[in-house]
C-alpha cells in the first residue's frame, strides 16, 4: 500500500492545542513541509514571537529562541549575523508584527537581512481575547471595538505585504490564504520561493498568511473558514509583491 | 614596562570587549557613550565581526539577545534612558539565561534630564530594572584599567554564570582619559555552551525561552535562578579596600564617586584622620561582607553617591549593628560633580577620634 | 591643572596633549573633559592632573594651575584658583583690570596675538600650554612635542611643526625666573 500522507519530520507527534479550525496548524504544516523539502531542518533556527505563536518548539522539531513581544525580526537579525550558515525564520501574529513590532519590521527588512519573515494575519489578538488588531477589517466587532472598528478614529488595516514590498531590502513579499484546497496549494508555493531566497542568500523574504481565528471571531469553524476568502481576500488581496529574482 | 596608551574610558571598554572575544556590537546612538558604538564600528569589520546602529534601543539589546542565543559573546551599550528602554528585553535574558554585556554609561536624570555624570541608576542596575524578579551582574569600574579589565572579566562572569552582565559607569569613567596597560584576557574556566543553538544536526532540540507554564515549572525556576544569585554573593564579590586597617571612618562609594572620595581620604590621612576607603568594585553581589567585617572595628561609615541616596541602602544592610552610615549625595547635572576638597569636609563633620 | 575656554579654542586638544607628555615622560595621569550639548561655542573644560604617584580624583575643586582662554572662564573659574596658585591669562581676550585676587602669580599673555604672530591664528592653545609646561615643569616641551605624534590623528602629522613653533614662542615668554 502506498503511503500517501504523513507528518512532516519537522513537526512532532504532539497533540495541538490551537482551537478547532485555526489555520496555525495548516500554516504549520507548509512551514514544516517545506523545511522537509529542503532538506533544511537540522541547520534551522527558528525565532518565536508572542501570542499563539510562541508555541513553535512544542510543534517544531527545531532549535528556537523565544523573543519579547514584536522583536522577532530583530532576534533573527542578532542570531544570522551571528550565524550566517543557519536558516533562520520568524513566525509572528499581527499583533506582534504590525503593531507592536512595526519597527523591528520595517528595519530588518530595510536592512535587507538574510531572513525569512513568516506572518500570520487573523485580523486579531488571538491568545489575549479577540482584542483590536492593525489588521482588524473596518465595522469588525472584536472585544476592544465592541462597536466596530471605526476608521475615523482607529485607522485602517495595514496591508503588510504591501507595504513592506516598497522598501528596496525587500526581495520577495507575497500574500497568501490555506481557506481551501487550492489556497493551500499556492501558498505552499510561496513559502518554498520565500525560503529559496534565503536558501540562495538573495535577501530577505516575507510571506504574510491571512488565517481563520474561529473561536475569537465567534464563528464556527467552517464559517470562519468563508470569511477568510469573502472578506479578508477582498481587502488582503492575494498575490505576489515584489519577487526580485523572479523565482 | 609595557607601553602604555593613553585611552578614554568608552574605548577602553570597547578594547576589552574585543579582547573578551565579543565580535557582534548592536547599539544606537546617545550621549555620553558614543565613542562605544562609534569604535566598534570602525573595528567590528576588520575582526570578522559585526556592528548594527539598530532603529532602536530596544532593537538593539534583542539582537543581542538573538546573537548571544547561539552562544556569542555579544554587547550593547547606551545611556540611562537607552537602559530604561532595554529592560523588558534584559529581564527576558535573565529568565533565559543568556550572557550578554550591557554598558551603561550613565547619564543624570530622571526624563532626559543632562549628560553630565551621574549614579542614579544604581537601583535600576542592581535591584533588577524590569519586570519579574531577577539581577544581573553589575560591576563599577573607577579607572580605565578597570573598564578594561572589568570588561572581560562581566563577560566571564556572564558565561559562568549565564546571566547577564552591566558595566554601570558615567560620564567621568566614560570620558576621562589615563593611561591603560592592554594585557590578554586572563584565562578563567568557562563552562560549556550546551544551551546555545546551533540547529539540531548537532543534537537534540535546544529551546531557549522565559516561559514556564508547567505545574511548579515558573516557581523551581525562580529558585533555580536565586541559588545562582546566593552563589555569586559567596563567589564574586569584589571590592578594594584603602587604608581600612586602622579607621575611625571609613568612607565609600562607588565609580566615579569614590575615586574622588579616594583623594578625599588621602588628604584626611595628610591631616592625620585615622580613614579608609572601602569601595564596592561588584555592585551585584554586593560585597556585604566587606562591610560587616570593616564596621566590626570602625562604627562611622560614610557613603558618598552622586545622586540622593541609593547604594546607602545595601550599606545600612551590611554593617555591624552598631555603626553609623552617614550619607552624603550630589544628585547630579550641570556643576554638581563634588570635588575632594568638598569630601574633606564631610569626612572633618563626621569624623571621631 | 586646570584649563578652561570656548568649544574650538582646543582646549580639550591642549589637554589631552598634556596628559600624552606625562606618559612619555612615564608620570602618571588623567585628563577629564567635560562640555556642553554644542559641537562648537560651548563651554569647554579639562582638568588635567599629573602626579609621580597614585592619580587619584580626576576632579580639583581648587586647582594649584589654571590656564584660562576667554573672559567668561576667568569669572566662573577665577575665585576657585588656590590661594598662592598660577593663574595664565589669555589677555586677547580676557581683561584682567576688574580681577580682584592678588594672591596669585598671574602671567598674562595675549595668546590670539601670539599665534598669529607665528602665522596660524588657531595655536592659542599650544601658546598656553607651552606657556604652562616652562612655567611648571610639570612636562618638558620635548615631551609635548613628542607627544604630538599620538594626539594627532596622521593626517594632521603634517602640522606637527607648527605646532611645536606655537609650544615654543609660549615656552619662550617664561623667563628664567619663570616670570613673563
Amino acid at each position: 500500500m502506498q503511503q500517501v500522507f504523513r507528518r512532516p519530520e519537522s513537526l512532532k507527534d504532539v497533540q495541538t492545542h490551537f482551537c478547532p479550525g485555526c489555520h496555525h496548524g495548516t500554516i504549520h504544516r507548509i512551514v514544516a513541509e517545506t523545511l522537509d523539502e529542503f532538506d533544511l531542518a537540522r541547520k534551522t533556527i527558528g525565532v518565536a514571537s508572542i501570542g499563539c505563536s510562541v508555541f513553535l518548539y512544542s510543534y517544531f522539531d527545531l532549535d528556537v529562541v523565544e523573543s519579547p513581544h514584536g522583536r522577532a525580526p530583530a532576534v533573527a537579525t542578532g542570531v544570522k549575523r551571528a550565524r550566517p550558515d543557519r536558516f533562520v525564520f520568524t513566525y509572528q501574529g499581527d499583533g506582534d508584527l504590525a503593531a507592536i513590532g512595526t519597527a523591528e519590521i520595517i528595519h530588518a527588512a530595510n536592512r535587507g537581512e538574510d531572513i525569512t519573515v513568516i506572518f500570520v494575519n487573523n485580523t486579531t489578538y488571538g491568545m489575549t481575547g479577540g482584542q483590536m488588531a492593525p489588521t482588524t477589517l473596518p465595522g469588525q466587532r472584536t472585544s476592544t471595538s465592541p462597536y466596530g472598528r471605526r476608521s475615523e478614529k482607529e485607522g485602517f488595516p495595514v496591508r503588510v505585504a504591501e507595504l513592506l514590498s516598497g522598501l528596496d531590502g525587500v526581495a520577495f513579499s507575497a500574500r497568501a490564504a490555506v481557506n481551501s484546497p487550492r489556497n493551500i496549494m499556492d501558498a505552499k508555493k510561496q513559502m518554498k520561493k520565500a525560503f529559496r531566497y534565503q536558501i540562495e542568500g538573495k535577501g530577505f523574504s516575507f510571506v504574510e498568511f491571512l488565517s481563520a481565528c474561529p473561536t475569537n471571531w465567534g464563528m464556527g469553524a467552517i464559517e470562519a473558514n468563508e470569511r477568510v476568502g469573502r472578506e479578508m481576500c477582498e481587502y488582503f488581496r492575494l498575490g505576489t509583491f515584489k519577487n526580485t529574482a523572479n523565482l | 614596562m609595557a607601553k602604555r596608551l593613553l585611552v578614554r574610558g568608552n574605548e577602553a571598554i570597547c578594547m576589552g570587549a574585543i579582547e573578551a572575544g565579543c565580535r557582534y556590537y548592536f547599539g544606537y546612538p546617545i550621549t555620553p557613550q558614543n565613542d562605544i558604538p562609534e569604535f566598534m564600528s570602525r573595528e567590528m569589520p576588520g575582526l570578522n565581526g559585526e556592528f548594527i546602529q539598530a532603529e532602536s534601543e530596544i532593537a538593539s539589546i534583542n539582537m543581542v539577545l538573538g546573537a548571544a542565543a547561539t552562544g556569542a559573546r555579544a554587547m550593547t551599550s547606551s545611556s540611562s534612558p537607552g537602559i530604561s528602554l532595554k529592560m523588558e528585553t534584559i529581564s527576558y535574558m535573565a529568565g533565559m539565561e543568556i550572557p550578554c554585556l550591557i554598558v551603561n554609561i550613565s547619564r543624570s536624570g530622571p526624563g532626559l534630564g543632562g549628560i553630565d555624570a551621574s549614579q542614579g541608576d544604581y537601583f535600576q542596575a542592581v535591584k533588577g530594572g524590569g519586570h519579574g524578579g531577577y539581577h544581573i551582574i553589575v560591576l563599577a569600574p573607577s579607572s580605565i584599567q578597570e573598564m578594561y579589565d572589568l570588561t572581560m572579566l562581566a563577560f566571564d562572569l556572564a558565561e559562568i554564570y549565564r546571566m547577564p552582565a552591566m558595566i554601570l559607569g558615567d560620564a567621568v569613567v566614560g570620558q576621562m582619559k589615563e593611561p591603560l596597560i592592554p594585557h590578554p584576557r586572563p584565562h578563567r574556566e568557562l563552562p560549556a555552551k550546551d544551551w546555545a543553538l546551533r540547529g539540531t544536526e548537532e543534537g537534540g532540540q535546544r529551546v531557549v525561552k522565559s516561559l514556564f507554564l508547567g505545574d511548579g515549572e515558573l516557581e523551581a525556576h525562580n529558585w533555580k535562578l536565586f541559588a545562582k544569585y546566593r552563589d555569586l554573593a559567596a563567589k564574586e564579590a569584589r571590592w578594594e579596600d584603602y587604608e581600612t586597617a586602622d579607621a575611625t571612618l571609613i568612607a565609600t562609594g562607588f565609580g566615579s564617586a569614590a575615586r574622588i572620595a579616594k583623594t578625599a581620604v588621602a588628604m584626611a590621612r595628610e591631616e592625620g584622620m585615622k580613614v579608609g576607603l572601602l569601595r564596592p568594585i561588584t555592585l551585584f553581589p554586593f560585597p556585604a561582607k566587606a562591610f560587616a567585617s570593616a564596621t566590626e572595628h570602625c562604627k562611622t561609615v560614610l557613603d558618598i553617591e552622586l545622586n540622593t541616596g541609593q547604594m546607602v541602602e545595601d550599606v545600612r544592610l551590611s554593617v555591624a549593628r552598631d555603626a553609623e552610615v552617614h550619607f552624603y549625595g550630589r544628585p547630579s547635572g550641570t556643576g554638581s560633580l563634588p570635588t575632594p576638597e568638598e569630601l574633606l569636609e564631610q569626612i572633618r563633620r563626621y569624623y571621631r577620634n | 591643572m586646570f584649563m578652561a575656554g570656548y568649544g574650538g579654542q582646543g582646549v580639550l586638544l591642549a589637554g589631552t596633549l598634556l596628559a600624552q607628555a606625562a606618559i612619555v615622560e612615564e608620570k602618571n595621569v588623567s585628563f577629564l573633559p567635560s562640555y556642553g550639548v554644542e559641537k562648537r561655542g560651548g563651554a569647554a573644560v579639562c582638568t588635567v592632573v599629573i602626579s609621580d604617584g597614585d592619580v587619584g580624583s580626576p576632579v580639583v575643586g581648587n586647582p594649584s594651575v589654571a590656564v584660562i582662554l576667554n573672559q567668561s572662564s576667568l569669572d566662573k573659574y577665577g575665585p576657585r584658583i588656590k590661594p598662592g596658585g598660577i593663574c595664565i591669562v589669555n589677555t586677547s581676550l580676557v581683561d584682567l583690570s576688574g580681577f580682584p585676587r592678588k594672591d596669585l602669580d598671574i602671567i598674562a599673555i595675549e595668546m590670539n596675538a601670539v599665534a598669529r604672530e607665528i602665522g596660524d591664528a588657531r595655536m592659542v592653545n599650544m601658546v598656553a600650554v607651552g606657556a604652562y609646561a616652562a612655567r611648571t615643569g610639570a612636562v618638558s616641551i620635548d615631551a609635548l612635542a613628542e607627544a604630538l605624534k599620538d594626539t594627532l590623528p596622521e593626517r594632521n602629522h603634517r602640522f606637527i611643526p607648527a605646532n611645536v613653533r606655537a609650544l615654543e614662542a609660549g615656552a619662550s615668554l617664561i623667563g628664567k625666573s619663570g616670570q613673563v
